[in-house]
């Protein structure tokens, strides 16, 4: 049916599916993949973990969010809500694990909706209000090379649903990093003005960085299961990664010279331990705000 | 090849019905035209963007958090494709971007009404979407290339956008007796507003003959609300609300549905910047506009850099 001959009818005729720009048949990334826990894992080792990982990106998409309609160009608004929606999709399928792991009959809107601050395991770098675009850019490229690294290993968890989403992650944070590195170097390279804004960025979330490198206890125990990933090891691909975009935009390195070894995060507290600043119930009162006031609501 | 020798093939394309390209020789008053209709379009989408993005952060549901995202991605994806079939006639986005921030060119009046509850997002989809879908199908078989074929991809995103909106309401209404409150409070809400969308009665519509004649729109504002009246009705039954209008009812001598009398006055005063939001809405995207500047400046300084250490 064309378009001109019936508007109407060509909506409601639901058997083709031809007429939609991407088509609905997407490529589900988690069909096949076997959903038992390894007999020999910890499953509440895996649901915190997974917890953790899921914490990440969905705080880290709410904040991407937030700059939707406040992009500086229009290729912005689409980049930033493709990434945004990345983590999203991410999220989900690491807190549904999690609540599978737990078997306590939590899915991914019970652990996202209903939890208070102190039960979220994000990193900070997550959660933190992005002053400027710079701000925003030097968060994302922090995190993106961080976590490429930690997915890429993930893809040889034991657990097959981590597996799964690491390759499915890969493709996906490839891209960001990609992102972030070009308008990092942009805005480096570019003006005084944004050089100074691109500088004082990275001065202010380089030396948070610590804290995506030291394993919580649960990160450990499952590395040495073959589940999980020691954080530990991915600082030299991240020292390296970050060290070749701040040349390549004539950046420097915050005092200090260490790329990666801001304690700064260490002493106000660890994510990974429910220790939050003001931010995340700031995010979490926006997020759950609507879910929270109709109990018993279908969405 | 002289005016005239162009003004015989641009007669001769619209004649048989064949789409006028960017090189081409036009009118100019056909120049102006396409860029004023695709640019207000433009604007639409990203001024649309607006009242659905407020609710993204807080969409009580991560599925409907994912689809709301990506829907407003659409809009932008679609005044971006808008803004480059502007482009293919002349004119320049940030010019355009300037225009609609100085208040110089128009948008759809829609976006200027509030959205106060989630049901709304819903019912934009449905009403606001459905109505864009009626104005917009024809405008695929539009006389301008760039603009036609840009449209066929639009309307095939928006139908998807109709559906979603459909779908939440149609959960909601399967929900708490709140919910359904919201989703019959939204439909009052949106209703009236909606069939404001195909513009002012034929008889009071200025550009309408002119862009008839060279198939730029090819049915008229009243034709268009009446198939949008006619297509909404039984949605709005299978759903379970009312829509907010006493004399409309089912008209068998006509085959149509007859319908009350709109509000011009409310129209005319909210396209003239007096609706509820119209102020805001601008301020939102010239405060983006204006604290984006220094990056748009930065990525020009780089790319000339670039291009010196290459030459």
């Amino acid at each position: 049916m064309s378009f001109d001959d019936d508007a109407y009818g060509a909506l409601t005729d639901h058997d083709d599916d031809s007429r939609w720009a991407y088509g609905t048949g997407f490529a589900d990334p988690m069909a096949g993949v076997p959903t038992a826990v390894p007999d020999d894992v910890d499953r509440a080792d895996l649901a915190a973990y997974c917890l953790m990982l899921g914490d990440d990106v969905l705080v880290m998409s709410h904040r991407l969010q937030q700059w939707v309609t406040r992009a500086p160009e229009l290729e912005d608004e689409l980049a930033l809500a493709n990434i945004g929606l990345d983590l999203l999709g991410q999220a989900r399928l690491l807190l549904t694990r999690a609540g599978e792991a737990e078997g306590a009959g939590r899915d991914e809107d019970a652990l996202a909706y209903l939890r208070d601050p102190a039960g979220f395991r994000n990193v900070r770098l997550a959660e933190r209000a992005d002053a400027d675009f710079a701000y925003l850019l030097a968060r994302l490229l922090v995190f993106s090379c961080w976590r490429l690294p930690l997915l890429d290993r993930l893809v040889a968890s034991r657990d097959p649903v981590l597996a799964a989403i690491g390759a499915k992650g890969v493709k996906e944070v490839t891209y960001h990093r990609e992102y972030a590195a070009q308008w990092v170097v942009r805005l480096g390279d570019g003006t005084d003005l944004s050089h100074r804004r691109m500088q004082a960025a990275i001065d202010a979330v380089l030396p948070t960085a610590g804290e995506l490198f030291r394993p919580h206890e649960v990160e450990s125990r499952l590395a040495a299961a073959g589940v999980a990933v020691d954080p530990a090891a991915l600082r030299p691909e991240f020292d390296e990664a970050i060290t070749q975009v701040l040349d390549a935009a004539t950046l420097s390195a915050p005092a200090g010279g260490e790329v990666s070894g801001g304690e700064m995060a260490g002493r106000a507290g660890r994510g990974r331990d429910g220790i939050h600043g003001p931010e995340l119930t700031e995010i979490l009162a926006e997020m759950q705000e609507l879910a929270r006031a109709l109990p018993g609501g279908v969405w | 090849m002289t005016a005239s020798a162009g003004e015989r093939v641009f007669a001769e394309t619209i004649e048989k019905d064949q789409r006028v390209e960017p090189r081409d020789w036009m009118p100019e008053g056909y120049r102006k035209t396409m860029i004023r209709q695709i640019a207000q379009h433009a604007h639409s989408e990203i001024i649309g963007m607006q009242p659905e993005g407020a609710w993204i952060t807080r969409a009580p549901s991560l599925r409907r958090k994912a689809i709301l995202l990506a829907k407003v991605q659409d809009e932008a994806g679609h005044g971006l494709y808008l803004y480059s079939a502007a482009e293919t006639l002349g004119a320049d986005r940030g010019d355009l971007t300037r225009r609609l921030i100085e208040g110089r060119q128009k948008y759809s009046s829609i976006f200027n009404y509030p959205t106060l509850t989630f049901a709304d997002v819903g019912v934009i989809g449905w009403l606001v979407d459905g109505a864009a879908i009626c104005n917009q199908v024809p405008l695929c078989r539009s006389s301008y290339g760039p603009y036609a074929r840009a449209m066929i991809r639009i309307c095939k995103e928006e139908s998807f956008h109709q559906r979603q909106g459909y779908e939440l309401l149609m959960t909601m209404m399967s929900g708490t007796p709140a919910q359904r409150e919201m989703v019959q409070d939204a439909t009052n809400r949106w209703w009236w507003p909606s069939l404001m969308m195909f513009g002012p009665p034929d008889a009071d519509s200025p550009n309408s003959a002119q862009s008839m004649a060279w198939k730029i729109k090819r049915h008229s504002n009243d034709e268009l609300r009446q198939r949008f009246v006619d297509m909404t009705v039984p949605q709005a039954e299978a759903l379970g609300v009312t829509l907010p209008d006493p004399a409309l009812r089912w008209n068998a001598e006509r085959g149509q549905h007859d319908f009350g009398e709109i509000d011009w006055d409310e129209f005319k005063r909210v396209i003239s910047g007096g609706g509820p939001l119209n102020a805001e809405r601008i301020a939102h995207r010239r405060r983006a506009d204006e604290e984006g500047a220094w990056v748009r400046e930065a990525a020009a300084a780089h790319a000339a850099k670039r291009a010196e250490a290459r030459a």
